[in-house]
C-alpha cells in the first residue's frame, strides 16, 4: 500500500475512528480535520514534529481537551464531550511521558491507587498477585513489593503499562515510550508491545524514532502544521519518506565532516573521580582526551553519571580527585569565570534551568557568558546598545524565531530557545564545547540545526564534547564514540570501527545507579 | 524513685498524651495529605473555649465536645479555602489563623458575658476504672484508669493506622501528598482531598482542646494550648507521620511534661519557669536528631495547580 495524503483505506470496523477533529487554541490551529484511526491488535505509529499536533489529538483522544469539531468512535460507541474518567472506563490507557507514580509508594500500592476492583478496603494481595501474573504473562519482571522510588526508569515505565492492561485497557497510547531507555531496554520494551498488541488489544505509539516505527508498527499515521500529512503501512514506506512527510521537504544533505587529520589535544581530562556524601563513587576514574576538529561523542543511559561530569568539567562541581586541563593549562582548581575565559563552553541538558533565563530577553540571555567584558561592559556600566546589535546579529545568524531582542525567552519555543543557547555558546568561537544531550525534546528540524552547528565548529578546529543517550545520534556525529556506564568511561572506539550493538550493551552494561537516578530527576 | 511516684508519673504521662494525640492524628491527616498543620495550635484553642463555654452554657458535655469539634474545623476551613483553594503559603497562614484564635477566643471570652470574664468552673470528667486491670502493679493506673476522652484518643490510633494503609481513600489522601498529580490522574481531585483532610485535621484538634479545658482543667484561660499544638506537630515529625509511631512520640513528650510537673513539687533550686521549659527543649533535641532524617511527604507544602 502506498501513502495516502490523509483518507482513511477502506477499514470496515476500526477498533478506533477520529474523523475531521478540529481544534483551535486562540490563533492557532491545533488540528485541522485531522482522521486518525487504529485497528484491534496493532501498533500504529503517530509521527509528528513538536507542534504538529500529536499531543492535542491524544489530550482531545483521553478526554483531557474538547475539541471545536469532529467525532470519535471507540469500539463502535461515540465519545463525545467525555473525561479522563470515562476514557479510563471505556478503555483507553495513556502513559504518558512523566509518570504519574508516587515514590513513597510500592509496586501494588500504586496499582491500587483509584483503581475500583481494589476495593475500598484494599485487597492488597489479592493485587499482588495478580501483578505477578500479568508481569510474568508479557514478561514484565515486576515485584509487587518493591518501592516505585527505588526502581530505575524503565520498571516504572513497566508499572505504568501493568496499571493499564489490569485496569482492562484495550488501547494504549504510548507517549515517547523509548526516549529514556538503553538499547537493549527498548529492544525488550518492543517485545512488550507486540505481545501486548497480539493480544487483541491495541497500542498508540508516538515517537520521534524512525527506526522504532520500523521495528513494531503495521501503520503509521503521520501529522504535520495539525493536519494530516500521511498515512501508510510501514511495509510501503521508507523512512526517507516518512521524514519527508514529517518535515514538509527534503532534508538537505547534511554539514559535510571535512577530514581533519589529528589535531593537537586541547581537553585532557585524568583520572577525574568524584564521590557523593556517603562516599559512592559517581565518576569512577574517567580519563580521555578531546584534540582540535574533534568530536568525542559519549553514549550512556541518563544517571550513569553524565550530569556529573558536564558539570565537574564546566566548573560546577568539585571532582574529588584527578586533573582537568586545557592547551595544557591546568584548570582543576579554577572557577566558571576562568574556565569560560580560557575557551570552554558548556551546553546544560536543561534549558530553562540552567542554560537560560526564562524571564529574561533574548538579547540579555545571549550576553550571559561575557557580559563583564567589552564590548557588553562599557566602563562600570552594560553597553545596551552592543547587547542589542549582537543580538540581532545573532537572531539572523541562527535563524532564530522571535519578535526581537527584547522578547522574554518564556514566550519561544524549545527548539528557539535551543537556538539561542547554541548561539551564546557556539557564537563565542570556543576551544572546546561541552553538549549535554543538545538536541532533547526538538523536532528533526531543530535538531538538524543544532547538530549542524556543532558540527561546523568542529570543522573550524574547535574540540567537542558530546554526551547524549541517543545512539543513532552518536554514531552520527562523533569521530571517536565511548560509553558511560555506572561512573565509568569504557571502550573510546573511532567511528569506522564503532559497533551499535556492542554499544548498546555496554550502555545497558552495569545497570543504573539508583542514587545517580534520583539526582538525575531532582535536575529535571 | 519511689514505687508510687514512678506510678503517679505514667500515669501523668498518659493524661498529658491523650489531647497530644488528638491534635497530632488530625495533623497527621493533613500533613499526609500535603498540607502542614501549622494552624493547630489555632485550631486546639478553638476546641477548648468552644469546648468550656458551651459546656458552661448548656451543661452539656456532648454540645461542648461537638461544638469543639466544629469551631476547630470551622477554623481550619479558613486554612482548607486559603491554602487548597487560593495557594497561600501553608506557614503564614497557619500561623496566622493561631494568632486569629488567640485573639478570638480572648475577644469573644468576654464579648459573650458582657465584657467581663466569666468564672467558668466546671466539673471535669470522672476517670473510668476498668474492674480488675486498674489493679495490675505500676501500669494498671496509666492504662485502666483514666477519663472518657483519654481512652478515646489512644483508641483513634488503630482506625487512624488502618485508614491510612489498607483503605483507597487512605491511600489516595496520601498519594495526594506524595504527588498530586499522580492522585489526579487516578482520578480524584487534589484540591478537595487537602480541603476535607485539613477540615477534619482541625475537628480532631478542637477535641484536643475540648480534653484540656473539659477533662483536664475544667476551664478556659486565654492562650491555655500554649504550644501544645506545636508539640504535637513535633511528635507528628517524630513519628514519621505513621499513627502508632506518633502516638509513641507524643507519649514521650506527656512523659517530659509530667516529670517537669513532678519535678516542681522537689523544690530544687532551679526556677520553675526552666523546668517548664524541659518538653520544648526536648521537642527541639529530638528534632534536632530525628527530625533530619525523617521522610516527610514529598509534596507537602507545594500547591497543586491543574495545568
Amino acid at each position: 500500500m502506498r501513502c495516502s495524503e490523509s483518507q482513511d483505506p477502506a477499514d470496515p470496523s476500526p477498533m478506533l475512528q477520529m474523523q475531521g477533529i478540529c481544534k483551535r487554541y486562540g490563533a492557532v490551529r491545533a488540528n485541522e480535520n485531522i482522521n486518525f484511526s487504529v485497528t484491534r491488535g496493532q501498533i500504529v505509529g503517530l509521527l509528528g514534529e513538536n507542534g504538529s499536533g500529536k499531543s492535542t489529538l491524544m489530550k482531545i483522544l483521553f478526554g483531557m481537551v474538547r475539541p471545536d469539531g469532529g467525532t470519535i468512535r471507540f469500539k463502535g460507541q461515540a465519545l463525545s464531550g467525555h473525561t479522563p474518567r470515562d476514557a479510563i472506563r471505556a478503555g483507553i490507557a495513556m502513559i504518558h511521558q512523566h509518570f504519574m507514580l508516587v515514590d513513597a509508594m510500592t509496586v501494588a500500592e500504586n496499582v491500587m491507587l483509584g483503581w475500583k476492583k481494589a476495593g475500598a478496603w484494599l485487597h492488597d494481595r489479592q493485587v499482588a498477585e495478580q501483578i505477578r501474573s500479568t508481569s510474568q504473562e508479557y514478561g514484565l519482571d515486576l515485584d509487587p513489593d518493591a518501592m516505585v522510588g527505588d526502581l530505575p526508569f524503565g520498571k516504572r515505565q513497566r508499572l505504568e503499562i501493568v496499571k493499564a492492561l489490569l485496569r482492562g485497557a484495550e488501547l494504549l497510547v504510548l507517549d515517547e515510550p523509548t526516549s529514556n531507555l538503553s538499547p537493549p531496554e527498548v529492544t525488550a520494551l518492543l517485545a512488550v508491545m507486540r505481545r501486548i498488541a497480539g493480544d487483541s488489544r491495541s497500542i498508540i505509539f508516538i515517537t520521534h524514532k524512525l527506526a522504532e516505527v520500523f521495528r513494531v508498527c503495521q501503520e503509521v499515521t503521520v501529522l504535520r502544521d495539525g493536519k494530516n500529512a500521511g498515512r501508510c503501512s510501514t511495509e510501503g514506506t521508507t523512512r526517507a519518506e516518512l521524514a519527508r512527510m514529517m518535515v514538509g521537504r527534503e532534508f538537505g544533505l547534511a554539514t559535510p565532516r571535512v577530514e581533519m587529520g589529528s589535531g593537537a589535544e586541547v581537553l585532557e581530562v585524568t583520572t577525574i573521580t568524584l564521590k557523593d556524601s556517603s562516599g559512592l563513587k559517581l565518576l569512577d576514574e574517567i580519563t580521555f582526551s578531546v584534540r582540535e576538529g574533534e568530536i568525542l561523542a559519549l553514549a550512556g543511559v541518563d544517571g550513569n553519571g553524565q550530569t556529573e561530569l558536564v558539570e565537574v568539567l564546566a566548573g560546577l562541581q568539585a571532582a574529588s580527585s584527578g586533573r582537568i586541563a586545557l592547551h595544557g593549562r591546568d584548570l582543576t582548581k579554577t572557577d566558571v569565570t576562568q574556565r569560560l575565559r580560557a575557551g570552554l563552553a558548556y551546553i546544560p541538558v536543561d534549558r530553562a534551568t540552567t542554560s537560560l533565563v526564562p524571564g529574561m530577553t533574548i538579547a540579555e540571555n545571549l550576553g550571559l557568558r561575557d557580559f563583564a567584558e567589552p564590548p557588553l561592559r562599557r566602563g562600570l556600566r552594560l553597553n545596551h546598545p552592543a547587547f542589542y546589535s549582537r543580538a540581532v546579529s545573532r537572531i539572523s545568524e541562527f535563524g532564530i524565531r522571535a519578535d526581537g531582542p527584547g522578547a522574554t525567552v518564556d514566550t519561544l519555543s524549545g527548539g528557539n530557545q535551543q537556538k539561542i543557547v547554541v548561539a551564546r555558546e557556539i557564537g563565542r568561537k570556543p576551544r572546546v564545547l561541552i553538549a549535554f544531550q543538545a538536541t532533547w525534546g526538538l523536532d528533526p528540524g531543530a535538531t538538524r540545526f543544532v547538530i549542524d552547528q556543532i558540527l561546523a565548529l568542529r570543522n573550524s578546529g574547535g574540540a567537542v564534547l558530546y554526551l547524549s543517550s541517543d545512539l543513532e545520534e552518536l554514531l552520527g556525529i562523533g569521530d571517536r564514540i565511548g560509553v558511560i556506564a555506572n561512573g565509568r568511561l569504557v571502550g573510546i572506539v573511532p567511528r569506522e570501527k564503532a559497533n551499535p550493538a556492542e554499544i548498546g550493551l555496554l550502555m545497558a552494561g552495569g545497570g543504573l545507579l539508583p542514587a545517580a537516578l534520583e539526582i538525575n530527576e531532582d535536575l529535571g | 524513685m519511689d514505687y508510687n511516684v514512678l506510678a503517679e508519673l505514667l500515669a501523668a504521662t498518659v493524661r498529658v498524651a491523650a489531647p497530644l494525640i488528638f491534635v497530632a492524628l488530625g495533623a497527621v491527616l493533613s500533613e499526609s495529605a500535603g498540607t502542614f498543620a501549622v494552624g493547630v495550635e489555632g485550631m486546639m484553642l478553638m476546641g477548648a473555649f468552644s469546648g468550656a463555654v458551651l459546656t458552661f452554657v448548656t451543661k452539656s458535655w456532648a454540645f461542648g465536645l461537638l461544638g469543639s469539634a466544629m469551631s476547630g474545623a470551622a477554623l481550619a476551613l479558613i486554612v482548607a479555602i486559603a491554602t487548597a483553594r487560593f495557594r497561600t503559603d501553608h506557614m503564614v497562614t497557619g500561623l496566622s489563623v493561631n494568632i486569629l484564635a488567640l485573639g478570638l477566643t480572648s475577644y469573644l471570652l468576654r464579648g459573650l458575658f458582657g465584657g467581663k470574664t466569666p468564672v467558668i468552673n466546671l466539673p471535669t470528667l470522672d476517670a473510668i476504672q476498668i474492674p480488675w486491670l486498674c489493679n495490675l502493679p505500676l501500669i494498671g493506673r496509666a492504662l485502666f484508669e483514666q477519663s472518657l476522652l483519654t481512652y478515646a484518643a489512644f483508641f483513634l490510633v488503630i482506625p487512624m493506622h488502618l485508614f491510612l494503609k489498607k483503605t483507597q481513600t487512605g491511600l489516595m489522601l496520601r498519594a495526594v501528598g506524595e504527588n498530586p498529580a499522580a492522585a489526579f490522574s487516578a482520578g480524584t481531585d487534589p484540591i478537595r482531598v487537602r480541603a476535607v483532610a485539613i477540615i477534619v485535621c482541625g475537628a480532631f484538634a478542637g477535641l484536643g482542646g475540648a480534653v484540656l479545658s473539659l477533662q483536664e482543667l475544667g476551664t478556659f484561660t486565654d492562650g491555655m494550648t500554649n504550644g501544645r499544638g506545636f508539640i504535637a506537630l513535633a511528635a507528628v515529625i517524630i513519628g514519621r507521620w505513621q499513627p502508632l509511631f506518633v502516638m509513641l512520640g507524643c507519649l514521650l513528650f506527656g512523659a517530659a511534661s509530667a516529670l517537669a510537673f513532678n519535678l516542681q513539687g522537689w523544690s530544687l533550686p532551679i526556677s520553675s519557669y526552666v523546668i517548664q521549659m524541659t518538653p520544648y527543649l526536648l521537642a527541639l533535641a529530638v528534632l534536632c536528631g530525628i527530625g533530619r532524617r525523617a521522610r516527610m511527604p514529598a509534596a507537602i507544602g507545594r500547591s497543586f495547580t491543574r495545568n
